[in-house]
């Protein structure tokens, strides 16, 4: 407590900060927070324009796009026509840009930076300054992923993946991906031990581990998964990094003859190196996109049952238990590389295991419910909303992760409809019941209900249109990431579900205006409410609003447990009562 | 037998052996709408009946349930199921139970970007000698003709024969990047990575002449035109097939009595 008190003190006590301290290079958990909020959100809906481009093409292959083909040149539109090579880019920057730059730093940047410290009453992270550098170094590798664009040949076509040697020999916006990866990989470092170390040693009196809120928890394993896996890809993308511009030959074999011609790499490395290597930092990576959406429903679901959470002792073991397993599933990315029988049993076996305490998750959220006195407001819709697109997720994972199905189902549209229901109306539904929940605490006043409510039912269509046809257009044996299904015969059948997807898509981005307008809206004329609207027990809503500089402006005790609601005396007991 | 083979869900199984992986995605998806309309409807009815009204509050205390411990347990119970009895020995039976070598058609595919080279052993059932440094447009998998097990082997691109009846063994590789080889009709899929060969098999059971092969592992700017063929073939049609096949090759052999100039130039791969 003492320490993080004197910390606190010297900010804020003596002289006001310059605008440029106050608001760009803040050592302000929360600024810093909010600055990864909006630099993430305007990422995510990049992101998203990237693949309402390709949506064009996969549902009218072949056909001219009107205005926007012009204006993108013809490098990528010939003839007004999309090249399979601008394809690729906008595949391979849609799945970083979502990942890397959209959902990692709003789930950990940004709810993360802003609630974590609030959580277990400390006055700001363990290392403010540290925490600014983590921002900016993941600003410059924003900014050199979208560069990226502008190299000749366009940005990566690898996809997301950057498998060698497909990568190894790629155009010049590959070696550019490489240098994103490596400050985006940095900043997650950086970020992550300033939150092992800030939720450790800077709880409030009285803030045991178990008396932790379960977003702080979720934090927290993410941290280590951050801190654990995003290492060895460190290392990876320079070794990839030196294949392309200093001649060695990590990932590429002897005796390649590429486009008709010898390859002039000297040979001896091997492809299947990088897989294992980006897979595990990326299965973890996983778990880093899914586990902060998990805390943050916690939350919101708890706040809104007004009763405790069923089974908090199980969801924390569970999400340990969670965090751990995920460094021992990473090949099951791999079973058609021609493993051995015994590694492909050993993380088939893993994978099957991993799931038993994600069922467990979904089942505390679900009996957490039973005997509520349920609020439908805008962030209990979106956290309900969660849970069953949650679920299509998880248990799409199953035919997946056993290895005789995934002989059939491996890289097709079902993988992508999968992996899609666990992060867009998985993860992000979170996020957006994220923002909806914690806004007034930034602001001091709530968003529209109405409008709230308008995004909600436009994207839980929308996005259910997007990606439960994927789930059929696998099932019928399409492969992924194909420029134009069209060519095949096995993809007739399913094709004009493309046109559906797409609609889905674009009127999904339509349902976003109401959100954005919402988001900068409300903060001037939202409707004007208290320090803690929700009737939440949590510390963060024990601060003024916004929280200061220090955050508590009179010294905090933690009493009890997080979610103390529906007692015989209170309807509601706040942790520091 | 003229039934759709493609619909929007599993495609026609036209393999002899692969019918367990189709089982298994069947049993598995039961599973799977089962625990999904349970706890949906679970989910439905506790919104209604818990919905906050005038009158009505949350309980205090939490009941204790023992349903969701059983449905827990039956969860693992079924997930070992179907991992021990029914994926595993498929997975085994595909990966490692190959047939010998002389009751089954051989063939090596090799891929490049954006095709597939396919490579039968011919008459005397002897893949001839292989080198990168001979790989011309006209000659895709750099096979040594001056090898005597070479000189009767047969290449085709994009055209794959299999006969029914009698276990295909494949033996796999890339020339430049990592392709996959994915025959949706056969319930095939295996990596074909470059510097690796990987042997798979399996057995065609259904003839029909215009089943596709795709590549299921992005290649490059083509990747979705790297389309091949394959033709699953009665016995005597492949028969029929292979002569065909033969007799050309003879004529070709004939019509360049003089070695061809060496050609480097490949057009199906522009760079």
């Amino acid at each position: 407590m003492s320490s993080h008190d004197t910390h606190a003190h010297s900010g804020h006590d003596h002289h006001e900060l310059s605008w440029l301290r106050k608001y760009v290079f803040s050592i302000d958990h929360k600024m810093i927070g909010i600055q990864y909020g909006l630099t993430s959100l305007c990422f995510l809906f990049f992101g998203f324009t990237l693949v309402m481009l390709m949506r064009w093409q996969l549902a009218f292959p072949g056909k001219e796009l009107p205005i926007i083909g012009k204006l993108l040149g013809e490098a990528a539109f010939p003839g007004g026509v999309m090249a399979p090579e601008f394809y690729n880019q906008l595949g391979a920057m849609h799945g970083t840009i979502m990942v890397f730059l959209g959902i990692v730093p709003l789930a950990v940047g940004a709810f993360g930076n802003y609630l974590l410290p609030l959580q277990i009453g400390a006055g700001d992270m363990a290392f403010p300054k540290l925490n600014m550098m983590s921002y900016w170094v993941f600003f410059m590798g924003g900014v050199t992923m979208l560069l990226s664009f502008l190299m000749p040949g366009g940005a990566a076509q690898s996809g997301w993946t950057s498998y060698p040697p497909l990568s190894d020999i790629a155009p010049a916006g590959q070696t550019v991906w490489l240098l994103g990866m490596v400050f985006l990989i940095t900043s997650s470092l950086l970020g992550s031990v300033n939150f092992i170390v800030t939720a450790i040693q800077l709880r409030v009196k009285g803030m045991s581990f178990f008396r932790m809120p379960i977003f702080t928890w979720c934090q927290l394993v993410t941290a280590f998964l951050l801190l654990l896996a995003f290492p060895p890809l460190e290392a990876a993308s320079v070794l990839q990094l030196m294949d392309r511009v200093a001649g060695t030959s990590f990932f590429m074999p002897t005796g390649l003859v590429i486009s008709g011609e010898q390859s002039h790499f000297a040979g001896g490395g091997n492809p299947l190196l990088w897989q294992h290597l980006f897979w595990f930092l990326a299965h973890p990576e996983v778990y880093v996109l899914i586990l902060p959406a998990v805390g943050i429903v916690a939350e919101v679901l708890t706040t809104n049952t007004r009763k405790p959470l069923y089974g908090y002792n199980t969801l924390v073991y569970s999400v340990i238990f969670l965090g751990f397993m995920s460094f021992v599933v990473w090949a099951h990315h791999m079973f058609m590389t021609g493993m051995g029988t015994t590694l492909s049993s050993f993380f088939q076996a893993t994978t099957m295991i991993i799931s038993i305490p994600s069922v467990i998750i979904v089942t505390t959220f679900l009996l957490t419910l039973w005997g509520a006195s349920i609020r439908f407001n805008v962030p209990m819709l979106f956290a309900l909303a969660f849970l069953p697109m949650f679920a299509i997720g998880g248990l799409t994972g199953l035919p997946l992760g056993l290895t005789a199905s995934d002989i059939y189902l491996h890289d097709t549209y079902y993988v992508i409809g999968h992996f899609h229901y666990v992060v867009a109306p998985g993860t992000l539904f979170a996020m957006f019941a994220g923002i909806y929940h914690w806004y007034p605490k930034l602001s001091g006043r709530k968003m529209s209900e109405f409008w709230g409510k308008v995004h909600f039912w436009g994207s839980f269509v929308c996005m259910n249109g997007i990606f439960m046809p994927m789930l059929f257009v696998g099932m019928a044996g399409v492969s992924r990431r194909l420029y134009d299904m069209s060519l095949y015969a096995h993809a007739k059948a399913v094709f004009p579900l493309n046109i559906v997807m797409s609609v889905s898509a674009w009127s999904l981005a339509c349902f976003q205006i109401p959100f954005i307008l919402n988001l900068f809206i409300s903060w001037r004329k939202g409707q004007k409410v208290g320090d803690n609207p929700w009737d939440c027990t949590t510390l963060e809503w024990a601060t003024p609003t916004p929280p200061p500089h220090g955050n508590f402006t009179h010294p905090v005790e933690v009493h009890r447990g997080p979610y103390e609601y529906a007692g015989d005396e209170a309807e509601f007991v706040p942790q520091n009562v | 037998m003229e039934q759709k083979p493609y619909g929007w869900w599993l495609p026609l199984n036209a393999s002899a052996n692969n019918a367990g992986i189709d089982q298994l995605i069947n049993i598995v998806h039961v599973f799977m709408a089962v625990l999904f309309v349970g706890w949906g409807v679970y989910l439905v009815y506790v919104l209604i009946r818990f919905r906050a009204r005038p009158g009505h509050k949350a309980y205090a205390v939490h009941k204790h349930f023992r349903l969701p411990t059983w449905l827990e347990v039956g969860v693992a119970i079924i997930e070992v199921v179907l991992l021990v009895f029914l994926s595993s020995p498929i997975w085994y039976r595909v990966k490692k139970e190959f047939p010998a070598e002389k009751d089954s058609v051989l063939i090596r595919i090799v891929a490049e970007q954006f095709a597939w080279n396919i490579h039968y052993p011919g008459k005397d059932g002897k893949f001839g000698r292989t080198r990168p440094e001979l790989v011309t447009s006209n000659n895709p998998v750099g096979l040594d003709r001056e090898d005597p097990d070479g000189k009767d082997d047969i290449t085709t691109i994009n055209n794959l024969h299999v006969p029914t009846g009698k276990p295909v063994i494949v033996y796999l590789s890339s020339k430049d990047v990592i392709h996959s080889l994915g025959i949706t009709v056969l319930r095939v899929k295996q990596d074909a990575i470059p510097g690796m060969t990987i042997p798979i098999w399996f057995e065609a059971a259904i003839p029909g002449q215009d089943f596709e092969i795709s590549c299921a592992q992005l290649c490059g700017l083509g990747h979705y035109r790297m389309k091949g063929m394959l033709a699953i073939d009665t016995p005597e049609q492949y028969t029929t097939w292979m002569t065909e096949q033969e007799k050309e090759l003879a004529a070709e052999n004939a019509a360049n009595a003089e070695p061809a100039p060496a050609d480097t130039s490949n057009e199906g791969s522009p760079k």
